[in-house]
């Protein structure tokens, strides 16, 4: 496959950033809206098939020189994990809770025990979709 | 402790997880796959015995209280199921490990093989109508991966209909709970229970829905007349993979009907529980009747799943104790002999190079310990005492009876009987008669492969001799599911 779409591939260099930018915004939002791994992680993994489009499957490997099955994995890992931290607390599987931190820059934040498993979620969602695309993609 | 519930879900998914990151060291998966099994088998005693000192068990998850919340409840039941599946499964492993081959192992076959396992036992651990269709979809999906997994012709025909088939029955799940929801206002079964058993009138709209979920689970659990998907599926992968779809994967819709049959939709009994009652009926007859029409041993075996089925929710119809004992008893009993004669058959299959029945023959010159197993099991599915099948058939004739089902009493005796015939048939065939293989004519060899299959009949044997041993954990089964409250009262601590 060879194309060379001179606008796709100008468009993509400036919206990549935008839509990395906004997926980790809503990915933080996940404390008082729910879900934010799930969302942010798919729009992740769209811009990253943009690029696919844009530029060719070989780009984006070196690029991003993971393996995404084991992205998944680690996701996976880390969501069950998060769970498992209930078994050193003595409460039920799942239970979750946050507290107030003060950071250098940014001042007051809240932190929850959600986001780790967010960040599980994260991991899995970007892993799954970019395995099935690159599978299909090779498969020529 | 808090989490034990949840252990038997966890040891799987997490083996399952690590395994994906090593996907090419074999032997270190194995050995992982091992150690979660026998890990799995021992926290399942616990949890028996657990259940047994102090009743039923559950997990609220993240500590939201039911009806809100999902909740995980280990009733004798559920936990009984769970501790059959992990045997059964440990055994399928091991005759996997001699069996499916180097290929198949580089692709993900172990961790596929544990999420699969994860979904069979969540579904018996959940305690929630939509958590329940949320295992039924990572059971389904790890099961259409290893369906196609290995990809040859008749698998990729197969797993066609395999995948398009469920996909449909899970959409009809789906609308199914939005339904119950609608009506209701709760998924929880206890929950459900008891608001069900509330309701002065019966309502119509509730008999609706109990005959749409008995579509679903039916489906899943290959119930006349919607088992048409089953024969060719089961029978396409290898037989590792069969062995654990045909022994596990239809118990979990038998299971989540004999679940809704038995807590939930009671409200007009006389008429869904006579539906399921004739159904039952003749899912026994067609599924006899498939096992006597085909030559070929896979296909033969597969269509007993059916009969199975058919003799599992019969006991549950009746609403009797006799019958939900029978059905509970027949249930493990099945899932025990079914993994083992599909072992078995495998290992047939690998020593005459083919499964058509009309080509191997003699097969007990060479291999007697795999005959005279097989003839084993085969008594012990037909319910000769003292084996397995015997109490369970037994109580289930009992629970007919009490509840004056006479006719349906009668046609489970003729399809015993039948079932018989069909497999005395490949022992009589297969395994006596002219000789046709020498030694060294043989396609393979069944190293490794008699082991499994051993351990499985051995169990089964226990299961019918130590009957006086299960009778007290079958007996508060039933007794759970016969007086919802119990199961309400243990749910919503009220």
């Amino acid at each position: 496959m060879k194309s060379n779409d001179v606008i796709l591939q100008t468009t993509t260099k400036v919206v990549l950033f935008i839509i990395l930018a906004f997926s980790v915004f809503i990915f933080f939002n996940g404390h008082h809206e729910p879900g934010g791994g799930f969302i942010g992680g798919l729009m992740t993994a769209s811009a990253i098939v943009l690029l696919m489009l844009a530029y060719d499957l070989e780009m984006v490997k070196r690029i991003l020189p993971f393996d995404f099955k084991v992205v998944t994995a680690a996701g996976l890992l880390v969501a069950i994990g998060t769970g498992l931290g209930s078994f050193l607390f003595g409460v039920p599987f799942l239970s979750q809770t946050f507290d107030y931190f003060t950071f250098p820059v940014l001042g007051e934040l809240e932190l929850a025990t959600a986001l780790l498993f967010d960040i599980g979620v994260y991991l899995v969602v970007v892993g799954v979709t970019l395995t099935i695309i690159q599978t299909i993609g090779e498969d020529q | 402790m808090t989490n034990l519930v949840i252990l038997p879900i966890l040891i799987p998914l997490l083996t399952g997880v690590i395994l994906l990151f090593i996907p090419k060291n074999i032997p270190f998966q194995k050995i992982l796959s091992l150690i979660s099994g026998l890990s799995l088998i021992s926290v399942n005693i616990f949890l028996i015995l657990n259940i047994l000192n102090n009743g039923i068990q559950t997990l609220e998850l993240g500590g939201w209280q039911p009806p809100f919340g999902i909740v995980l409840v280990g009733d004798m039941l559920a936990v009984l199921l769970v501790t059959t599946t992990s045997t059964v499964s440990l055994a399928v492993l091991l005759f996997s490990f001699y069996s499916i081959g180097a290929e198949r192992e580089k692709f993900y076959y172990y961790p596929f093989y544990q999420f699969l396992i994860t979904g069979v036992i969540g579904a018996f651990l959940t305690g929630d109508i939509f958590n329940l269709f949320v295992f039924f979809e990572v059971m389904l999906i790890a099961s259409y991966i290893l369906i196609v997994h290995g990809g040859t012709k008749v698998q990729l025909r197969e797993s066609f209909k395999y995948v398009l088939v469920n996909i449909i029955s899970s959409a009809l799940f789906v609308i199914g709970v939005a339904y119950l929801y609608a009506v209701t206002g709760t998924l929880n079964m206890a929950h459900l229970s008891e608001r069900i058993g509330s309701l002065e009138t019966g309502a119509p709209i509730l008999t609706v829905i109990a005959v749409l979920f008995l579509i679903v689970f039916g489906l899943k659990g290959a119930l006349f007349p919607l088992y048409f998907w089953l024969p060719a599926s089961y029978a396409a992968p290898p037989s590792a993979i069969a062995a654990i779809f045909g022994a596990l994967l239809t118990k979990v819709g038998i299971y989540s009907i004999f679940r809704t049959y038995s807590i939930v939709f009671i409200h007009d009994t006389g008429y869904t529980h006579q539906i399921l009652a004739v159904l039952a009926a003749i899912t026994m007859l067609a599924g006899v009747i498939g096992a006597i029409a085909h030559q070929d041993v896979k296909k033969i075996l597969v269509y007993n799943v059916i009969v199975a089925v058919g003799f599992v929710l019969f006991g549950v119809a009746t609403l009797t104790e006799a019958g939900f004992m029978g059905a509970i008893y027949y249930l493990i009993h099945d899932m025990v002999i079914k993994g083992a004669l599909f072992l078995m058959i495998g290992a047939m299959v690998v020593v005459a190079g083919t499964s058509h029945l009309k080509e191997m023959s003699g097969l007990i010159k060479h291999h007697p310990k795999l005959g005279w197993m097989f003839f084993t099991a085969t008594m012990a599915l037909v319910g000769v005492p003292p084996l397995s099948g015997f109490i369970g058939k037994l109580l289930l004739v009992q629970g007919g009876v009490d509840s004056g089902q006479y006719w349906i009493v009668a046609v489970m005796m003729l399809t015993s009987l039948l079932v018989m015939y069909s497999m005395i048939r490949i022992f009589l065939n297969g395994f006596y008669g002219k000789i046709i293989l020498k030694e060294a004519d043989q396609y393979g060899t069944t190293k490794g492969l008699l082991f499994p299959c051993a351990i499985l009949v051995a169990v089964s044997v226990f299961l019918g001799l130590g009957a006086q041993a299960l009778y007290p954990l079958v007996a508060t089964a039933a007794e759970t599911l016969l007086q919802p409250e119990i199961y309400i009262d243990a749910v919503l601590k009220e």
